[in-house]
């Protein structure tokens, strides 16, 4: 058996002349949780399309658990487990109802789901809402029904697709507790995300595509050490634009612009936050260099509203 | 930074979205799905199920029968004549298969496929689109049945026929759902937002129903027109269906058997064409 899960090689994908996945190859180990970041538009979610066999790549291949996608798409897709990203519950159903029709898409036998049901519902914390619609969950709740829903087959990995965009700071932490221990059972992950905290805590690999590219990959701690200095000192306030031209400039090794905002990326942080101790009318945070600073540093600062 | 491995292979030709269906029982997990839904709504749909042909009846059938009185019409015995409201009511039960069919695999099946993306939840799990399809198919044709069974039920409550042959007109009636339900999912296919299926309706189904016979007999129309009509699937269903309301065969049960079959397998197939274009886009 291979050691990986799931090898993505030379994927490309084109839509009306416009490429949208671009020669991306990724694997996936057992019990890893690989990360794909990247702005709107980079491809993301073409890429999980095809690893779902939803879209045939016009280049390149896919093997999952063993089998060729998507020519096995079914066999595939019986030890997978996904979480899109917008809710596809059924409203009329409650939560039990929903997993339990879900397990039928399976081939599973209602015993068997019937059997799985309150482990489940226990597990995305939604035990008291067995009898619940969809409709009357918070957006949390949903989120952890549609990752219940992916569980119903006991997948070997699961696909997940932002599964905590729109959600408040409590449900995105119950949601990683939950990956968490998924991981910890041995499950594999492929997550795609827009937040860098998320793919920090959970993401053993990360993929980072712009424009279709694969633009690095690699730990996030690598990443970071390899593409940034060690400490970030933001500055803001009146006269924080006109550091950029005065000597103290010298003390950062990299200095960005966004807005009003100063970044001065730097191995040592002292010196500039004793020289900047000296301007009281200027705030400052320094902080260690983070993956949200690396994405924009491969990235851009640019808007990208075509996704 | 990883080296980037890139691996040459050739271009995948993608499957032609004109390839036979790729079916397995994987469609009744499906239609029981949508069987689970329905039977949360059944009583209230079964009282509009009732209602509506009950009010096309007694206005039509009763209120224009009074008027109109006895419609002749033509058997394999010869020409026979019959009250109005057997007429109607032997043409209009066609018509509610249509409508009912259409409606389910126009308005809800879109709810579910675009609205709800039941379909693409469905699909994240191994069941295939052309079983997703299917199943959409058999469920507008087993919503059409549903319908068809209670207005029967009417009729035969109110004594407009009591024919043994009602039994063979009933499985003929859901053939004829299953017929309207494959042309109606072209257009789910092809739809956009609900507004379109409203032209559906008025374009398509609205002439056909006044050109099928269902309110008068076909002969009152111009020659060319009537032989254009010849070929409308409702057509086909009226000529099958209303004879078996005055205890009679029909005149040419095959002729009308296999433009239906010939309507249901293009229609399917070109309906699975099209939603696979749409899913693949």
């Amino acid at each position: 058996m291979s050691e990986f899960l799931l090898e993505a090689a030379g994927l490309t994908k084109s839509y009306g002349g416009a490429t949208v996945v671009n020669d991306v190859s990724f694997e996936i180990a057992h019990g890893e949780c690989l990360g794909v970041i990247g702005p709107n538009g980079a491809g993301k979610t073409t890429t999980i399309r095809m690893c779902l066999g939803l879209t045939a790549p016009d280049h390149g291949s896919i093997r999952a658990l063993g089998l060729a996608m998507p020519r096995d798409a079914l066999a595939i897709k019986a030890q997978l487990g996904v979480v899109s990203q917008f809710d596809s519950l059924d409203p009329d159903f409650s939560c039990a109802e929903n997993l339990l029709v879900y397990g039928r898409y399976f081939g599973m036998k209602d015993a068997q789901i019937r059997e799985r049901i309150p482990r489940l519902l226990e597990f995305a914390a939604l035990a008291h809402k067995a009898d619940a619609k969809p409709g009357e969950l918070s957006g949390g709740m949903r989120r952890r029904l549609s990752l219940a829903r992916a569980l119903v087959n006991d997948p070997r990995l699961l696909m997940l697709d932002e599964p905590t965009t729109g959600l408040d700071p409590q449900a995105r932490h119950l949601m990683w507790e939950r990956l968490q221990l998924l991981l910890q059972q041995g499950k594999s992950i492929l997550l795609t995300t827009h937040f860098m905290d998320e793919a920090e805590r959970l993401c053993s690999r990360l993929l980072v595509l712009d424009h279709g590219k694969k633009i690095a990959q690699g730990r996030p701690r690598d990443l970071i050490g390899q593409h940034l200095e060690s400490d970030v000192v933001e500055v803001y306030g009146n006269g924080a634009l006109q550091l950029v031209e005065s000597p103290l400039k010298a003390l950062a090794a990299r200095v960005e612009v966004s807005g009003e905002t100063v970044f001065c990326y730097t191995q040592h942080a002292k010196p500039l936050l004793d020289e900047l101790a000296a301007h009281p009318k200027l705030r400052t945070l320094h902080r260690p260099a983070n993956l949200e600073d690396l994405f924009l540093k491969l990235t851009g600062r640019q808007i990208r509203e075509e996704g | 930074m990883n080296t980037i491995v890139t691996v040459s292979t050739p271009p995948s030709a993608a499957p032609s979205i004109w390839r036979a269906p790729d079916l397995s029982f994987r469609w009744w997990p499906v239609f029981l799905r949508n069987l689970l839904v329905w039977r949360k709504l059944a009583i209230p749909s079964l009282v509009g199920n009732i209602a509506e042909p009950l009010m096309w009846l007694v206005a039509f059938g009763y209120g224009m029968g009074a008027l109109v009185g006895q419609v002749n019409i033509g058997t394999p015995t010869g020409e026979q004549s019959v009250p109005y409201i057997l007429f109607l009511a032997s043409g209009s039960i066609c018509m509610s298969a249509m409508n009912a069919a259409s409606f389910e695999a126009l308005y809800s099946a879109f709810s579910r496929m675009h609205v709800q993306k039941t379909w693409d939840g469905i699909m994240n799990a191994p069941v295939s689109l052309d079983n997703v399809v299917m199943a959409e198919m058999l469920w507008a044709g087993f919503k059409a049945m549903f319908t068809v069974t209670t207005i029967l039920g009417v009729m035969l409550a109110l004594n407009i026929s009591h024919s043994p042959k009602l039994l063979a007109a009933w499985p003929v009636l859901l053939g004829a759902g299953i017929t309207f339900s494959c042309i109606a999912l072209i257009f789910n296919a092809l739809a956009q937002g609900y507004d379109f299926f409203t032209y559906y309706f008025t374009l398509f189904l609205t002439p056909m129903m006044f050109l099928s016979g269902v309110f008068f007999p076909r002969e009152q129309l111009p020659a060319a027109l009537r032989s254009f009509s010849d070929w409308l699937p409702l057509t086909n269903a009226v000529e099958l269906v209303r004879p078996m309301f005055m205890d009679q065969w029909p005149a040419h049960p095959a002729r009308n058997a296999l433009v239906l079959v010939a309507y249901t397998a293009g229609a399917f197939w070109v309906a699975l064409a099209l939603t696979r274009k749409r899913f693949r886009a």
